[in-house]
């Protein structure tokens, strides 16, 4: 293998760990280096995740997974801080801009602090909460006198402090300023019609146009990682669909999928093509959802309902088999809740046939319109390298010409036995990521289609032993959600809870990428790329 | 044709024969005053409610239905709430213009709503100038708006207010040239003759092209003028959450409100006046039984028909298209609309001078 | 006894009863001016028929809330039309989805900002109690434990339905009250003297500091 090879050459410290994926260790002090090694030599250039974990006395350790866009290749590797009360890691921020809001995140839960990163604030707690959640030694049980809730208005800082060191090892804290104070700010959020959600941006206006953008993040922070620490793996199953509740299926997908790889358990095919039919479905309800949700923000309400009025159809379906609209509790640790319903085949056909005709109906009410068209063609263009480097996979990379579907790329359930067309576009504009997901709904119509008829019978649910314990290691699993790859790291140490157990959210690349975007466009521009970036906050705030 | 004048003079002559003449012209202001606001109160009731049930029509959804039978009512219930709300004083702001910005855009929307000839001998406010007046008192408007976004001390507000301004000043201008174009086929700017000359046809038929480019330009720009969708940026509610009125609770939005809804009436209701003859009924020259029996129909039903089938034109559109961005509702004004109405202006001097209209 | 009549669906087939009988009683205790009790009766048909919900959802149950205002369910139907997106002129705030520590100032800051009356629904299991996140670090434990909540809508997410007899049963409420005699008021004249004042002399970001008490 000349990957390990090059990694020995490259890192003489390196070792490999075998158990669960496997990574390999870096050496704290190699780390900056062997990742711009990794970058500018082999061309690793997507960051997919960058988990913190609490590695007990030896310190906290970061875990990167990183894939070649090129040749598919990847590596997982680790690096751990000096120790417990010196933990500092060099930034890889510099190198993958997605680091940059993953490693606040980390500072967040851990108090790593990254050497040189230029905005080392807390990306969810407010700057007044004290102590590290996902610390092992934060005491829960206290969490309430430690914290209590704090009712006074949060204060926004204009700067941030950053942390580096000089050729002595000395620990320098410098500020940045973010906002200067003859600045015109506006704050949007957290309670904002066309945040989606409680996301809060502060921005900085020059009459009408954006000169800069700070995200906020955090207003529905729910500590679900945590919260999975003291859960047995079944009970972790229940917070998946809460987090990005428009792909409820989808993230239990990848979670159940994670748990069976740990277990080492192959599901049935049934089970495989009804996961697969369900994650198409919810794709197509997320998507009517963002195009009702698009034409809302740009004022054609009209649209809004047409959406919502087929959504529904959508939701009748799931009603029918798993019992939810919303939230679905369908997918278990080796099948699905239950067999699916005998009108579910001849449903999923009615609503092919009708949804068809209907994508033309949306077509002419709102993509053909000329105001739709020169309000998003233009505007908001994200270039391919700053789509990889911030990891902006699913609808958004692919408008940016960037081919991530983990569909194609690892592919999963039965995607590798159905034809489908990647849908990928160039322009990297709010026109493209439109077309793209109105496309793809085509395209999950098209694979539901393949697979409806030819559901294999077999057990819906697999024989699982009433207390789960998957065997010591680090795993990670993907699926393609409805708005990229939506990633489940499960760190076991052996036990029936998981050690850590990290969800890639898929929302977080896209809010990390709109300061970018967004500088030199106007503020009803804003709203335009907000709306086709398409990102749900429960799922950036986990 | 039933003439209202009848009626007013009626009244005048039973006034005169009990006393004097300066009291009974009193009485009569205060009670023509009184029927305006009665007038613009219902108007805008009916408006609201037929804006409800007509975007509930195009969304496919039903609209109120509970509050009355078939949900007529509804709007009262709403006035009444409005009524009896806190109205919110704000720190901080410039309380004296944040408390007079409801009543300036109210007292510029009834001013202009007094202009309108509903019937024959049922015109308010008719002299030589009308069209000059009305022009004027309405755009007293934009001041309110300004005002509210300026004294409200919020930042949404203030775009909203700037916003408003911009896009209102400029849309006045393609709003005066259209009806100037109408201006120069009729030689007046009084309303009621304005009408009187649409009675052997409307002028949009009388005047052909040109006309038609006015009456597109009118209702393009009128739209702008009252901040309705696709040209509701200053109170876009997903960028300003409601822009220039963020701040303002209880009857001092109510105000807003109404006067949003009563200035859509009004720029249908000039549109009907002016474009598609007012009161006068539809006339097809040569059918003489048919012009007979139009004749039998009220004016002011003509009116009312008209005005709310432009209305209803304003509404479709508002509920269909997507918000425009404030670029480009500068661009499609002062690059494409301006212009136009500039060469359309000059094409109708050209026809009436060369008497080429009908 | 006086029942809010609700059209189209009977006095029995709402649950909860006996809380309204003694709501009505409470607020009739001292009798009531015939006058003042009929223009309550005008004013509160008006008020109940006419309740606007303020745009605010943190997680799913904002996306049900949407469902509820779209074409299957419309709640346009009951006068709930206007959703506004400004708190001022909002009547009621549905709280939709959890709210975490960091939100619950920005939640009670909306709340003040909302003119009277002022009505709050807790839509799902994460407003009414925190719900499945009850042992999250950052999750408050029943959005009443900053805001005096009206009508608690159960379930994650309420079905459609569900928000619907939560939105009629806040219309029931509405219809018994009483305005005249200031029998609605959340709190004293006094103490809302004492709040202006405060809101008065406090800087810029620390307005309505208070710890609410979590002992309770």
């Amino acid at each position: 293998m000349d990957l390990a090879e090059k990694i020995k050459t490259l890192v003489p410290g390196a070792e490999y760990v075998e158990s669960g994926d496997g990574l390999w260790k870096i050496p704290s002090e190699k780390l900056h280096d062997f990742a711009k090694a990794l970058k500018d030599e082999l061309h690793f250039d997507f960051l997919r995740s960058l988990t913190g974990t609490d590695c007990g006395e030896e310190g906290f350790g970061v875990v990167y997974h990183v894939e070649a866009t090129d040749s598919g290749r990847q590596i997982v590797f680790k690096s751990v801080t000096p120790g417990r009360e010196k933990c500092e890691l060099p930034t890889v921020s510099d190198i993958w801009k997605a680091a940059e809001m993953n490693e606040r995140e980390v500072y967040d839960y851990f108090g790593v602090e990254f050497l040189n990163h230029p905005d080392m604030r807390r990306l969810y707690l407010r700057d007044d909460w004290e102590g590290y959640p996902l610390r092992k030694d934060y005491d829960m049980d206290k969490t309430r006198e430690i914290n209590p809730i704090r009712m006074n208005n949060e204060v926004a800082s204009d700067d941030s402090p950053s942390y580096e060191l000089d050729e002595r090892g000395n620990f320098i804290r410098k500020r940045h300023v973010i906002f200067d104070n003859d600045e015109y700010v506006i704050n949007i959020g957290p309670q904002h019609p066309a945040t989606h959600g409680v996301l809060r941006f502060r921005v900085s206006l020059e009459g009408e146009i954006i000169k800069k953008l700070d995200v906020h993040c955090g207003y529905i922070h729910r500590g679900i990682e945590k919260m999975c620490e003291s859960l047995t793996y079944p009970q972790t199953l229940a917070l998946t669909d809460r987090l990005d509740y428009l792909g409820a299926q989808q993230n239990r997908h990848a979670l159940c999928m994670c748990i069976e790889k740990g277990l080492g358990v192959e599901v049935s095919d049934r089970v495989k093509y009804i996961r697969t039919i369900m994650d198409e479905l919810q794709r197509i309800d997320s998507h009517l959802l963002f195009f009702s949700c698009l034409c809302m923000d740009m004022g054609a309400l009209t649209a809004f309902f047409y959406g919502f009025r087929d959504r529904e159809k959508v939701l009748d379906i799931f009603e029918e088999t798993c019992g939810g609209r919303l939230i679905m509790n369908y997918n278990t640790i080796g099948g699905v809740q239950a067999d699916i319903h005998p009108n579910f085949v001849r449903r999923v056909k009615d609503f092919i046939k009708y949804m068809r005709p209907t994508l033309r109906e949306y077509h002419e009410v709102f993509t053909g319109n000329v105001i739709a068209q020169t309000r998003l063609k233009g505007v908001g263009v994200l270039k391919r390298e700053d789509a990889i480097s911030f990891g902006t996979t699913g609808g958004t990379g692919r408008a940016s010409g960037w081919a991530c579907d983990v569909r194609k790329r690892h592919p999963y359930g039965v995607y590798d036995k159905v034809d489908f067309k990647e849908i990928v576009f160039g322009e990297g504009d709010c026109f493209a990521r439109y077309m793209v997901r109105m496309k793809e709904i085509e395209e999950s119509l098209n694979i539901i289609e393949q697979l409806i008829d030819n559901i294999p019978e077999g057990e819906y649910q697999l024989k699982m032993k009433p207390v789960i314990r998957i065997p010591e290691g680090t795993y990670y699993s993907a699926v393609e959600g409805s708005r990229g790859e939506f990633g489940v790291f499960i760190e076991s140490k052996g036990d029936k809870y998981p050690y850590r157990l990290k969800f890639r959210s898929t929302g977080l690349p896209l809010v990390s990428c709109m300061d970018t975007i967004c500088r030199g466009a106007k503020i009803a521009d804003l709203i335009a790329i907000g709306g086709t970036l398409d990102y749900v906050v429960p799922d950036i705030d986990r | 044709m039933f003439d209202f004048s009848i009626v007013t003079s009626w009244i005048h002559g039973v006034l005169t024969s009990v006393m004097p003449v300066g009291v009974a012209v009193f009485i009569e202001c205060i009670l023509v005053g009184v029927c305006l606001l009665l007038a613009y109160a219902i108007i805008a009731i009916i408006m609201i409610f037929m804006e409800r049930k007509v975007c509930a029509a195009f969304q496919c959804r039903l609209g109120p239905m509970r509050v009355g039978p078939q949900g007529t009512i509804q709007v009262f219930a709403d006035v009444i709430k409005m009524l009896i709300k806190e109205i919110i004083v704000i720190r901080h702001s410039d309380k004296f213009l944040y408390n007079l910005a409801p009543y300036v855009v109210i007292l510029a929307s009834i001013l202009a709503f007094a202009c309108l000839p509903v019937n024959k001998g049922m015109e308010i406010l008719d002299f030589n100038v009308g069209v000059f007046f009305l022009m004027a008192a309405s755009s007293i408007g934009i001041v309110g708006i300004l005002l509210a976004g300026w004294s409200s001390n919020n930042k949404y507000s203030l775009i909203g207010a700037m916003r408003s301004g911009a896009q209102m000043i400029s849309y006045e201008l393609s709003i005066g040239l259209s009806i100037l174009t109408i201006v120069v086929l009729t030689d007046t700017m009084q309303f009621s003759e304005i009408v009187a000359r649409q009675a052997d046809g409307w002028f949009i038929f009388k005047g052909h092209i040109p006309a038609i480019i006015a009456f597109v330009i009118y209702l393009i720009a009128g739209n702008a003028e009252v901040n309705r969708g696709p040209f509701d940026l200053p109170e876009a509610e997903s960028e300003l959450t409601a822009g220039y009125h963020t701040e303002y609770s209880g009857m001092h939005f109510g105000l807003f409100y109404v006067a949003e809804f009563v200035n859509l009436f009004i720029i249908a209701g000039v549109a009907a006046t002016i474009f598609l003859g007012g009161w006068m009924p539809l006339h097809i020259s040569g059918l003489d039984g048919f012009n007979a029996v139009m004749d039998y129909i009220p004016g002011f039903v003509w009116f009312f028909a008209k005005a709310f089938f432009v209305v209803w034109l304003l509404m479709w559109i508002k509920w269909t298209f997507p918000r425009l961005r404030i670029d480009q509702i500068l661009t499609l004004e002062w690059k494409y609309l301006v212009p136009i109405g500039l060469c359309n202006l000059l094409l109708m001097v050209i026809c009436v001078v060369f008497g080429w209209h009908f | 006894m006086k029942k809010p009549v609700i059209k189209s669906i009977p006095y029995e087939e709402f649950n909860n009863n006996d809380y309204l009988e003694r709501m009505v009683k409470q607020l009739r205790e001292n009798g009531t001016n015939v006058v003042l009790g009929c223009l309550d009766d005008v004013i509160n048909w008006g008020r109940s028929n006419s309740l606007w919900p303020l745009t605010f959802a943190t997680s799913c149950c904002g996306i049900e809330f949407m469902a509820v205002g779209a074409a299957r369910y419309d709640f346009a139907r009951f006068g709930f039309e206007v959703t506004r997106a400004s708190p001022r002129q909002a009547d009621f705030i549905m709280v939709a989805g959890t709210i975490t520590d960091k939100m619950a100032p920005v939640l009670k800051r909306l709340y003040d900002q909302m003119a009277d009356p002022k009505y709050v629904v807790a839509v799902g299991g994460c407003a009414i109690s925190g719900g499945p996140f009850k042992k999250s670090y950052h999750v408050v434990n029943g959005v009443d434990k900053i805001l005096p909540v009206d009508v608690y809508i159960p379930g994650c997410p309420p079905r459609p339905e569900a928000m619907l007899y939560g939105l009629m049963q806040l219309q029931r409420k509405v219809k018994l009250e009483k305005f005249f005699g200031g029998a609605n008021k959340q709190m004293s004249y006094k103490e809302y003297e004492k709040l202006m004042e405060k809101d008065l002399t406090a800087d810029k970001n620390e307005l309505n500091v208070e710890q609410p008490d979590m002992s309770k």
